[in-house]
């Protein structure tokens, strides 16, 4: 099991928090056609690698917050 | 040991060009092999597998086969793949130990119950077999299963779909492989496709670990690195991969005569012709390639398992793995074209891929052959995420199919 640094309680264990995938994937700003809005709800990054991604501290203080995570080793760093 | 049994299949080096290179020797590749020399009469074909043949998922999976999926276009493809299941063995003079022993899908409340008896309606339309089991029924078909009303997760009924079972992984890559390699394709081990090499917006080549290799066609079957490759050539994809774990008993004397699976509870459970119970767990939650999950999985697993077969409460674990699985949005296969111009995708099979291997291979071959998609392929193009005719199998597929 991972070990998470939740911002607000410190680490804490995986099966606290929910995965909630690629960070920073902005609503789009404007009007858009069907392939960008398709782009904005199905496609994501599936990197092997580095990842910015988010996890919600569900059964602490319900944070939400973003960490850099390696999709091999597991080993995880604070997000720039 | 100072005798090695006769290798069922060549082992050569890349030649210089072929007209289909296929990415990825597990079963769908395999099988995508096989049926494009034995349908279509291609067989200038070379799979490449950056590791040995059928070392994935397709060594890894839990070996389900049923084809009771809810819309009609995944009861058609998955219907189709089964009834190839049920002359594979004969087809390729090799026994697959494919066993129809049943597949039952477990309803734990009122929700699971509507589903499930909307799931056999719609598969009985569709010429699927499929029975409704009452809770009484169930243990009657599965006596070892706790119906009792005060369990943890009651069973209130089961979907059953006899013609479903379980069948021997290695055997089903390696007769494929046989059948295969027959035919003249090469099967490459060893060899890793790197990137590729684009003319304007064709792909004409590949990048390996062993080399360049000239294609006319490429063909994706690398399940959950599908990502990885398709960055190569600058596509996105709408999958993401994750961990799928499972584990195996110590062996036992025969208890349990059929499959039993639980998408509420995330757990599925067979007996392998050896004696061991294989128990398949639901996906890790988050993204990886690493080829191993939480231990927290595996006891979530395991204390659902317990709830519904507390005769299992001293049975041993032997071993636990993960594989690496291409889960899609809507729990559906990706097959057909992609924008790069003779590059092929059959991805996106996640939890439930193996039932399809005869299945995936036939269609993809087919795709392939006549550069459109088969019929049965054509509704998992994937243009239906900006269409919107999503294939929302997540009743059928749940956690794991
Ligand atoms: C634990 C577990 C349980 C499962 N249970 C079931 C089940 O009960 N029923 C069911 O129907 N399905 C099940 N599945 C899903 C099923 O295993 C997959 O959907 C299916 O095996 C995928 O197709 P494949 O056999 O071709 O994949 P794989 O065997 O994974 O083949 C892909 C191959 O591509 C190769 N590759 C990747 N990148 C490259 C590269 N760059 N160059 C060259 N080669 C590359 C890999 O090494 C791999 O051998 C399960 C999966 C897991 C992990
Ligand atoms: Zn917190």
């Amino acid at each position: 099991m991972m070990s998470l640094d939740c911002p607000h309680c410190g680490p804490r264990d995986e099966n606290e928090f929910h995965y909630g995938g690629q960070a920073g994937v902005a609503y789009p700003a404007h009007e858009t056609t069907d392939e960008e809005w398709a782009a904005y709800v199905f496609l994501r990054d599936n990197p092997k690698g580095w990842f910015r991604e988010r996890w919600f501290h569900v059964h602490g203080c319900r944070t939400w917050f973003t960490v850099e995570r390696h999709t091999v080793t597991h080993e995880i760093r604070k997000a720039p | 040991m100072t005798h090695h049994p006769d290798f069922l299949w060549r082992d050569p080096d890349p030649r210089p060009a072929y007209d289909v290179v296929i990415v990825g020797g597990g079963g769908h590749g395999l099988a995508t092999a096989y049926y494009l020399a034995r349908n279509h009469g291609i067989t200038n074909v070379a799979v490449l597998e950056r590791g040995w043949l059928a070392g994935g998922n397709m060594a890894r999976n839990t070996t389900i086969i049923r084809s009771n999926y809810l819309w009609d276009e995944s009861a058609a493809i998955y219907e189709h793949s089964l009834k190839l299941w049920e002359g594979l063995s004969a087809e390729l003079d090799y026994d697959l130990s494919f066993s129809r022993r049943g597949v039952l899908n477990l309803a734990h409340h009122l929700g699971d119950v509507r589903e499930g008896r909307r799931r056999v309606n719609a598969n009985l339309l569709n010429g699927v077999d499929a029975e409704w089991l009452d809770a009484d029924e169930v243990r009657k078909f599965c006596p070892i299963v706790n119906v009792s009303e005060r369990a943890r997760h009651p069973v209130l009924g089961a979907t059953l779909q006899r013609r479903g079972g379980i069948a021997k992984h290695d055997h089903v890559a390696w007769a494929l492989a046989r059948g295969a390699d027959a035919y003249g394709v090469d099967l490459i081990q060893g060899c890793e496709v790197t990137g590729f090499e684009l003319r304007k917006n064709r792909v004409v080549a590949v990048r390996t670990s062993r080399g360049r290799i000239a294609a006319g066609k490429v063909a994706l079957a690398a399940a959950g690195h599908t990502s990885v490759l398709a960055a190569q050539a600058g596509l996105r994809l709408p999958l993401q991969s994750h961990p799928l774990q499972a584990l195996v008993s110590e062996l036992l004397e025969p208890v349990l005569n059929c499959v039993v699976m639980s998408n509420a509870v995330h757990v599925y459970v067979s007996q392998a012709h050896k004696g061991e119970l294989v128990m398949g767990a639901s996906i890790d939650a988050y993204n990886s390639y690493g080829q191993r999950g939480g231990v927290h999985v595996i006891e979530a697993q395991m204390a659902a398992a317990l709830e519904l077969f507390p005769i299992f409460s001293r049975v041993r674990v032997l071993r636990t793995w993960a594989g690496v699985v291409d889960v899609s949005p809507d729990a559906s296969p990706i097959i057909g074209r992609t924008p790069v111009e003779n590059l092929y995708l059959n991805a996106g099979w996640g939890t439930g891929g193996f039932k399809a291997t005869p299945g995936a291979g036939w269609v993809y071959a087919h795709t392939l052959a006549h550069e459109r998609p088969h019929p049965l392929a054509e509704p998992f193009g994937l243009e239906r995420f900006s269409t919107g005719a999503l294939i929302d199998e997540h009743g059928a597929a749940a956690v794991a199919h």
